[in-house]
């Protein structure tokens, strides 16, 4: 205060006027000690009951995995997460490199030449890759498969309402779930700037048609978009061997725990082609030189793409984004390596079938809806049992079991169903236990 | 003297054997086994992955050991000051790290039951009621991931009260200053706007007779930053309130500057209608190396019914979450929130208090006329716009003369800084000051590390007067020398991908 001349901390805020000033405290709590916060938010956390507690059967877009120790204790490098954007790469060299190689193993799992750096989610990820399509393409109607996750619609439809792009729902065979080819077809035109489809879908089927769905894209002039949950294909074809030209879908089960919903990991990625480099969101790594030296280093690259030089013309308004959550998921892929992620694929689909087996011998039950191959999800339908979904899962809450999601609101044409998932985090017990409270439940009073 | 760690750390690729591995997953019981077989045979063959992905294959100490290292090469606020202007880049509290950790937090899935899930929702519930008080707002929306997000649904609410109001038709513009942060203009175009630019004044202020020139009933709102990017109140922000509201605009206020005002004043109260916040930079939470943070915004009453689903609510005894909206403009997002670092920024504001938000906004904006001070008595260093006129938490100096003198622009300097183990301040940005370097040293910073960036930045004038090659030079202590930007964004040698990298050898022939 004595050097810049001042006699209170007040005067620095003499041009404020004064009718604004705020003349009392702010209504927060008092200042507390750190022992006495870590007391309040561990009482407040300790409300919460998770998978620890009792086995969970949740999934839709945020999946309980098991985090790998090695994934936490490399984020928790306080070099790492308590920086910045690397906008001085000569000094953030390590997390650079971190971002190329997370870049570069999930080009190889998605089997793409480009990954960004992330966007926020799935959802916003599917919002900015419509949005990129359309502007490439000077379409304006984006094709999405009717079985989709509500939210990432619900989040589409608002990144697509204010440029007047229209997303059209293609309709679902009933039998199979998968993509009516016919209503596709019916509803492509040269007004379609994207076919979208989701593999392993919302309900956790496979949709088998993706070449020829590609193909039909492609033969209408419209870019084909693929939404892809990346522990599925270290035993599923990759989206790049079967047409996609832009690529999105959740990283989150890449070592990320769940959070109650976030952060999350949007992966974004794209074929090696300028035309859709150069209109990609995002952040993105090069690989280059040291110009003195000649030694191999890493930059952000095509930032005359992004907000910060570009402003409205930007290619999207996206600065911060889900770095350090696609630094856990670069540690993670390295952990795994190939084998791993197929073994992980397997687990995931030998719990699956084991658990849709162990149900189906349920009286009342019906599952999975759909006859078609399943990855880590799929549905399961009490309709025979003449009972809703709600009084399933409270019985369920009941004997501590927490089923999976009710979609009976969301997709009223499939009657009393819910959503069920299951990982490698699941033991045979969890499922042993779920069996045994839904034949108690379903037994009971049918 | 400082010496960056310089690994010659391979890409990962490069490293590892056939057949390591450095994570075994969980196995499958044996009935299952047995029950199931290989469930492989339930994919068609035509969709089983045929090659399987060329990711490495390490061990974990591996893996362990390259992370580690390449964590060495990089700098964060733990090593020293940030003072990255609009970045806010203070201190994380080990505590919100510990407690973030909880699995009572990183075991819980959106979609439980909401009685299974009271404490985090009574977190959040709080939370959106200490930031709608402190920036003066009726409702808050925790939603956005980050700052841009924020600012793309407070556009989007924009135009959902144009459209309420009187149609969309005729409001299409979106009006900003020309100091504003990139993703202002970037955001208002994602919604769907022309983006018009006003100029600044002499004290480096909106102008207020372009401001009335620009405004008309076309006028959709103003972007505004207050104080603004060059750390200055923009104090005539009544006028500035009554010339939007006046042909019927909303006024946004870009919270990126936040930290110079907690408990001082209130957007709210100066007449903004829509604020963001960002979490990662008022709140001190971890910025991650480019995200994950959070971009919360409040709303005035009036517009609260647009906010996305679901809100948060309590009715008393239990808290819930409320997805009858009907007005509202969507959702930017699946689930609620970047929930793991607004706990942090929960657990920052529980700590700290009224008073002691209030203590570090002061401390901020002392800190930043310090630096001001002590800046502009640096040979070749000038200090633009509003002369004599305190800053708030963040101050530009422009180093014009010394690059005409020395040939040194404000890049070289920032180059420089790292050679003694600082971090640079935000270099050529706001775009209006030409050589501008951009301070802000945050309240986390006491006054030797702040008088160390004094004497560094008073050595690098020193040297670019007499030695300039030195600077010109630099950085020689960091983990590389400087890098060819032009080289990693040519499309000859763009390389975005390890299989990109392999593709181009290829090509060129080499093995």
């Amino acid at each position: 205060m004595r050097e810049i001349g001042i006699e209170s901390l007040e005067e620095l805020y003499a041009d404020v006027p004064q009718k604004f000033r705020l003349k009392r405290r702010l209504k927060l709590p008092s200042t507390q000690s750190e022992c006495d916060v870590r007391s309040v938010v561990n009482e407040l956390l300790s409300k919460n009951e998770g998978l620890r507690n009792m086995p969970m059967f949740l999934g839709a877009g945020c999946w309980p995995h098991y985090v790998p120790a090695a994934v936490e204790a490399v984020v928790q490098r306080t070099e790492l997460f308590t920086s910045y954007t690397p906008y001085q790469p000569e000094v953030s060299q390590g997390l650079l490199q971190a971002l190329f190689e997370y870049q570069s193993m999930l080009c190889e799992v998605l089997a793409m030449d480009v990954a960004n750096d992330s966007i926020y989610d799935w959802a916003s990820a599917l919002g900015e890759a419509v949005r990129m399509a359309v502007r490439l393409t000077h379409r304006d109607v984006a094709l999405v498969p009717e079985i989709i996750h509500p939210e990432r619609l619900e989040t589409l439809r608002t990144y697509s309402e204010p440029v007047g792009i229209r997303v059209e729902p293609v309709e679902y065979d009933p039998e199979t779930g998968q993509l009516d080819l016919e209503d596709l077809k019916e509803k492509i035109s040269d007004k379609t700037a994207v076919v979208y489809v989701e593999n392993p879908s919302y309900l956790g089927f496979i949709e088998t048609q993706v070449r020829e769905i590609a193909e039909e894209a492609h033969d209408q002039g419209a870019l084909f978009v693929a939404g892809v949950d990346p522990t599925s294909l270290g035993v599923l074809e990759p989206p790049g061997e079967y047409g996609a030209d832009i690529v999105v879908g959740e990283g989150q089960p890449l070592g990320i725990p769940m959070n109650y919903g976030g952060p999350l990991l949007g992966i974004f990625a794209c074929r090696d082609d300028m035309g859709l480099i150069r209109q990609m969101p995002g952040r993105v790594v090069g690989m280059t030189t040291s110009i003195r030296e000649g030694r191999r280093g890493f930059c952000m690259a095509l930032q005359t793409r992004e907000q910060h030089i570009r402003r409205e013309k930007a290619t999207s308004n996206i600065c911060s984004n889900e770095t350090l959550c696609a630094v856990a998921a670069a540690v993670y892929l390295a952990l795994l390596g190939p084998e791993g992620l197929k073994e992980l694929g397997k687990v995931i689909m030998s719990r699956v079938y084991h658990m849709m087996q162990a149900l189906a011998k349920i009286d009342g039950t019906k599952v999975p809806l759909f006859k078609a191959p399943h990855f880590k999800e799929f549905t399961l339908n009490f309709d025979g049992a003449g009972r809703s979904v709600k009084e399933v899962h409270e019985g369920l809450l009941q004997r501590q079991v927490h089923g999976g999601k009710d979609i009976s609101k969301e997709f009223p044409r499939l009657g009393e169903t819910a959503l069920y998932c299951v990982t490698e985090a699941h033991s045979k017990e969890d499922i042993d236990r779920l069996a045994l409270a839904l034949e108690q439940i379903l037994g009971r009073e049918s | 003297m400082y010496r960056q760690a310089r690994w010659d750390e391979p890409v990962i690729f490069e490293l590892g054997r056939e057949g390591r591995r450095g994570h075994v997953v969980s196995g499958v019981e044996k009935e299952i086994k047995r029950a199931v077989g290989d469930p492989l045979r339930f994919l068609p063959a035509s969709l089983r992955r045929r090659k399987p992905p060329r990711l490495p294959e390490l061990s974990e100490v591996e893996v362990v050991r390259h992370f580690t290292r390449l964590s060495q090469m990089n700098y964060g606020i733990d090593l020293g000051l940030y003072p990255l202007g609009s970045c806010t880049m203070k201190y994380n509290p080990k505590i919100n790290e510990v407690l973030a950790r909880s699995p009572s937090l990183g075991m819980i899935h959106p979609y439980q039951n909401e009685e299974t899930v009271q404490g985090i929702l009574e977190i959040l519930y709080r939370l959106s009621r200490w930031l709608a008080e402190i920036t003066g707002t009726d409702e808050v929306c925790l939603q956005p991931a980050a700052g841009a997000h924020g600012e793309f649904l407070g556009t989007l609410i924009m135009r959902a009260h144009h459209k309420a109001n009187d149609g969309l038709e005729g409001r299409t513009e979106l009006i900003v200053p020309d100091t504003a942060h990139g993703t202002n203009p970037a955001s208002g175009s994602m919604a769907g706007f022309k983006v018009l630019v006003v100029p600044s004044d002499g004290e480096g202020c909106v102008d207020l007779e372009a401001l009335r020139a620009a405004v008309s009933e076309r006028t959709a709102g103003l972007m505004l930053t207050n104080p603004n990017t060059l750390g200055i109140f923009e104090k005539d922000i009544e006028e500035i309130a009554g010339i939007v509201h006046g042909v019927g605009g909303l006024l946004y206020y870009d919270g990126a500057n936040l930290n110079a005002i907690l408990g001082k004043v209130r957007p709210g109260d100066m007449g903004f209608d829509i604020v963001h916040m960002n979490i990662h930079k008022t709140f001190g939470t971890p910025h991650g190396g480019g995200g994950p943070g959070a971009g919360p915004i409040g709303v005035s009453e009036e517009l609260a019914k647009f906010l996305p689903v679901p809100s948060i609510g309590f009715d008393g005894e239990k808290y819930y979450w409320d997805y009858d909206r009907p007005h509202s403009v969507g959702r930017v997002r699946c689930f609620y929130g970047n929930v793991g670092v607004l706990l942090r920024a929960f657990a920052y504001i529980l700590s700290l208090g009224a008073e002691g938000l209030e203590e570090a906004t002061e401390v901020s904006v002392l800190n930043a006329n310090y630096l001001l001070k002590k800046l502009k008595e640096i040979r070749g260093f000038d200090v633009p716009y509003a002369e004599g006129r305190p800053r708030k938490h963040e101050c530009v100096v422009s180093v014009e003369r010394m690059f005409r003198e020395t040939g040194v622009r404000a890049l070289n300097v920032s180059k420089r800084i790292l050679d003694f183990g600082l971090h640079a301040p935000t270099t050529y940005f706001p775009q209006i000051v030409k050589e501008a370097l951009m301070v802000e040293p945050t309240e986390a910073f006491e006054k030797e590390e702040l008088d160390r960036f004094v004497e560094v930045m008073q050595r690098i004038s020193e040297e670019a007067y007499s030695k300039p090659e030195v600077v010109l030079n630099a950085p020689v202590n960091a983990a590389i020398g400087r890098l060819d930007e032009v080289k990693a964004s040519h499309p000859q040698s763009l390389t975005l991908s390890w299989r990109m990298h392999l593709k181009r050898r290829e090509s060129r022939g080499e093995p």
